[in-house]
C-alpha cells in the first residue's frame, strides 16, 4: 500500500508509533497531565456524589452517566494539554517540518490521547466500584469504554489542534467539542448502562454499531482534515 | 475582488425583496384563512406550516454552508468563505424559528414546552454546533486561517443535519412524522388534507425564496465588509 508522499505503510506506522512513544515519554517524565486528570476526575465524582445524592437506589441507574460525564470533562484537560505542549517552544513546527505524512502525526497524537484516557479509566473505574459498591467488571462495559474513548480522542485531537491555534485556546475546545461529541456520549452512556444492567446483547447491538461507526468516521475525517488544520 | 458587484444592488435582488414580501404575506394568509382547522389540535396546528418550512430552510442552509466549505478547501477563494458564514447565520435564525414554533405547538399538544425527545435533542445540538462555529470564527484573527477552520468545522457540523432529519425516523420519538410514516407512539400526528398539503407547499416556497433573498443580502454584506477591510489596509499601508 502506497500513501501520500510515497511512503510505505510500515514507515507510516513507524511514524505514528514514534509520535505516540514521544508523547508517552514526555508524560512519563513529568506525570503532570495524568496527575491532574486523575485528581480532577476524583473531584468531579465527588461533586456528582453530592449533586445527585448517589445513594444505593439511584447509583445503579446513573453510574454510566456519571462516569461518562466525568471522562468527558477530564478528557478536555488531556486534549488541551497534549496540544499546548506542542505549541510551547514551537514543537509542532518541528513535527511538521519532518518529511512524514502529517496525518501520521494526527494518529500518533490521537493514540496518545486515547492512552491517557484509558489510564485514567483503569485507575478510576476500580475506585468508583469500591466507593459506590457497584460491579463495573463487565467485559462489554469495558469494550464500550474503549470504543467511546477512541471516538472521543479521534475527534478531540482534531478539534484541539484547531482550538490551540485560536485566540481563546483552552476556552474554545469544550465549546467546539461537546456538540459533536453528543452522539458518541449518548450512545456510550446508553450502551454502558445496558451492559451494567445485564441486558441481552440484541438490545445493545444498535448502540455498539453506532459507537463503531463513530469510531471509524471521526478518524477518517481527522485523516482528511488534519493537513488543512496545521498548514501555515 | 468583485467591487462592481458590491457597489450597486442588482435589480433582480430588488425584485426578490418584493417577491419575498408578497409570498410571505400570502403564506400567512393561507395559514390562517385557507388551511382548514385541524379537528383534534385546533388552531395551534396552524404553526405546523411555518415550523416545517423554517426547519427545511435551516437544514438546507447548513448543508449549503458545508458544501461551500468543501469547495473552499479544494479551491481557496474568499467568496466561498463569505457564502459559508452567511449560510450558517441564515441557518441559525431559521432553526431557531423552527425550535421556537415547535415549542409553542408542543405546549398544548404535549403539555410541555420542552421534552428530551431525540428530535428536540438533535435539533438543539445542530443549533449549538453552528453557534460554536461562529465562536470559532470570532477567535481567529488571520482571515485565511479563519476561513479554513470555518470550512472544516462547518463540514464536521453538517453531520448533525442528517442526524436531525433522521432522528424521528429511526428512534422512538413522540415527535410526529407528517410526511412519511412515523413512530406509532408519536403524539400530535395527523393526516393532511388537500388544502393542508397545498398550504404547506406554498409555505415551503415562500420560506425558501425569503431565505435565498436574506442569504443574498448577507453575502453582499460579507463582500462589503471585505471591501472595507481591504480599503482600511490600503489606507493604513500608505
Amino acid at each position: 500500500m502506497r500513501l501520500k508522499r510515497g511512503l510505505s505503510l510500515a514507515q507510516y506506522l513507524a511514524t505514528v508509533f514514534a509520535i505516540l512513544r514521544k508523547d508517552l515519554a514526555v508524560e512519563w517524565r513529568s506525570r503532570q497531565l495524568l496527575a491532574a486528570m486523575l485528581i480532577f476526575t476524583l473531584l468531579v465524582i465527588l461533586i456528582f456524589n453530592f449533586a445527585l445524592e448517589l445513594d444505593a437506589r439511584v447509583r445503579s441507574e446513573v453510574s454510566a452517566g456519571v462516569l461518562w460525564a466525568t471522562f468527558a470533562f477530564a478528557g478536555t484537560l488531556g486534549l488541551n494539554r497534549s496540544m499546548a505542549v506542542e505549541k510551547e517552544g514551537k514543537a509542532l513546527d518541528g513535527l511538521l517540518l519532518a518529511p512524514v505524512d502529517r496525518s501520521a502525526v494526527y494518529f500518533g497524537k490521537a493514540f496518545a490521547n486515547l492512552f491517557f484516557m484509558l489510564v485514567v479509566a483503569v485507575l478510576i473505574l476500580p475506585m468508583y466500584a469500591i466507593l459506590y459498591n457497584v460491579n463495573l467488571w463487565h467485559s462489554g462495559f469495558l469494550l464500550v469504554v474503549l470504543l467511546g474513548s477512541w471516538g472521543y480522542s479521534a475527534i478531540g485531537t482534531l478539534l484541539a489542534t484547531m482550538a490551540i491555534q485560536a485566540r481563546s485556546r483552552e476556552l474554545l475546545l469544550p465549546v467546539l467539542l461537546f456538540p459533536l461529541l453528543i452522539p458518541v456520549f449518548v450512545t456510550a452512556v446508553r450502551a454502558s448502562s445496558f451492559f451494567l444492567q445485564g441486558l441481552e446483547l440484541t438490545y445493545i447491538w444498535p448502540s455498539l454499531n453506532l459507537l463503531i461507526a463513530y469510531g471509524l468516521i471521526m478518524p477518517a475525517l481527522g485523516y482528511m482534515f488534519f493537513d488543512f488544520i496545521v498548514e501555515e | 475582488m468583485a467591487s462592481e458587484t458590491v457597489s450597486k444592488k442588482p435589480s433582480f435582488l430588488a425584485a426578490l425583496n418584493y417577491l419575498s414580501l408578497a409570498l410571505m404575506l400570502a403564506a400567512t394568509w393561507m395559514v390562517f384563512f385557507y388551511a382548514p382547522r385541524e379537528a383534534v389540535m385546533g388552531e395551534v396546528q396552524r404553526v405546523f406550516y411555518f415550523h416545517v418550512s423554517a426547519g427545511w430552510v435551516g437544514m438546507v442552509a447548513f448543508i449549503a454552508a458545508a458544501v461551500a466549505g468543501i469547495i473552499y478547501l479544494v479551491r481557496p477563494d474568499k467568496k466561498w468563505d463569505v457564502f459559508s458564514v452567511a449560510a450558517v447565520e441564515i441557518g441559525l435564525v431559521y432553526s431557531l424559528v423552527n425550535i421556537v414554533t415547535g415549542s409553542i405547538w408542543a405546549r398544548p399538544t404535549w403539555n410541555t414546552w420542552w421534552t428530551w425527545d431525540p428530535r428536540l435533542v438533535t435539533a438543539s445540538v445542530m443549533e449549538l454546533t453552528f453557534l460554536a462555529y461562529l465562536l470559532l470564527r470570532q477567535s481567529i484573527e488571520d482571515p485565511e486561517r479563519r476561513a479554513r477552520f470555518g470550512a472544516i468545522y462547518s463540514i464536521l457540523g453538517s453531520l448533525t443535519v442528517p442526524l436531525t432529519y433522521m432522528s424521528i425516523r429511526i428512534w422512538r420519538t413522540i415527535h410526529p412524522v407528517v410526511i412519511g410514516s412515523g413512530d406509532p407512539g408519536a403524539k400530535g400526528n395527523f393526516a393532511m388534507t388537500q388544502p393542508m398539503v397545498f398550504t404547506l407547499l406554498f409555505s415551503l416556497l415562500a420560506f425558501t425564496v425569503f431565505g435565498v433573498t436574506l442569504l443574498w443580502h448577507r453575502v453582499r454584506l460579507g463582500w462589503l465588509t471585505e471591501r472595507v477591510e481591504q480599503l482600511r489596509l490600503k489606507v493604513m499601508g500608505m
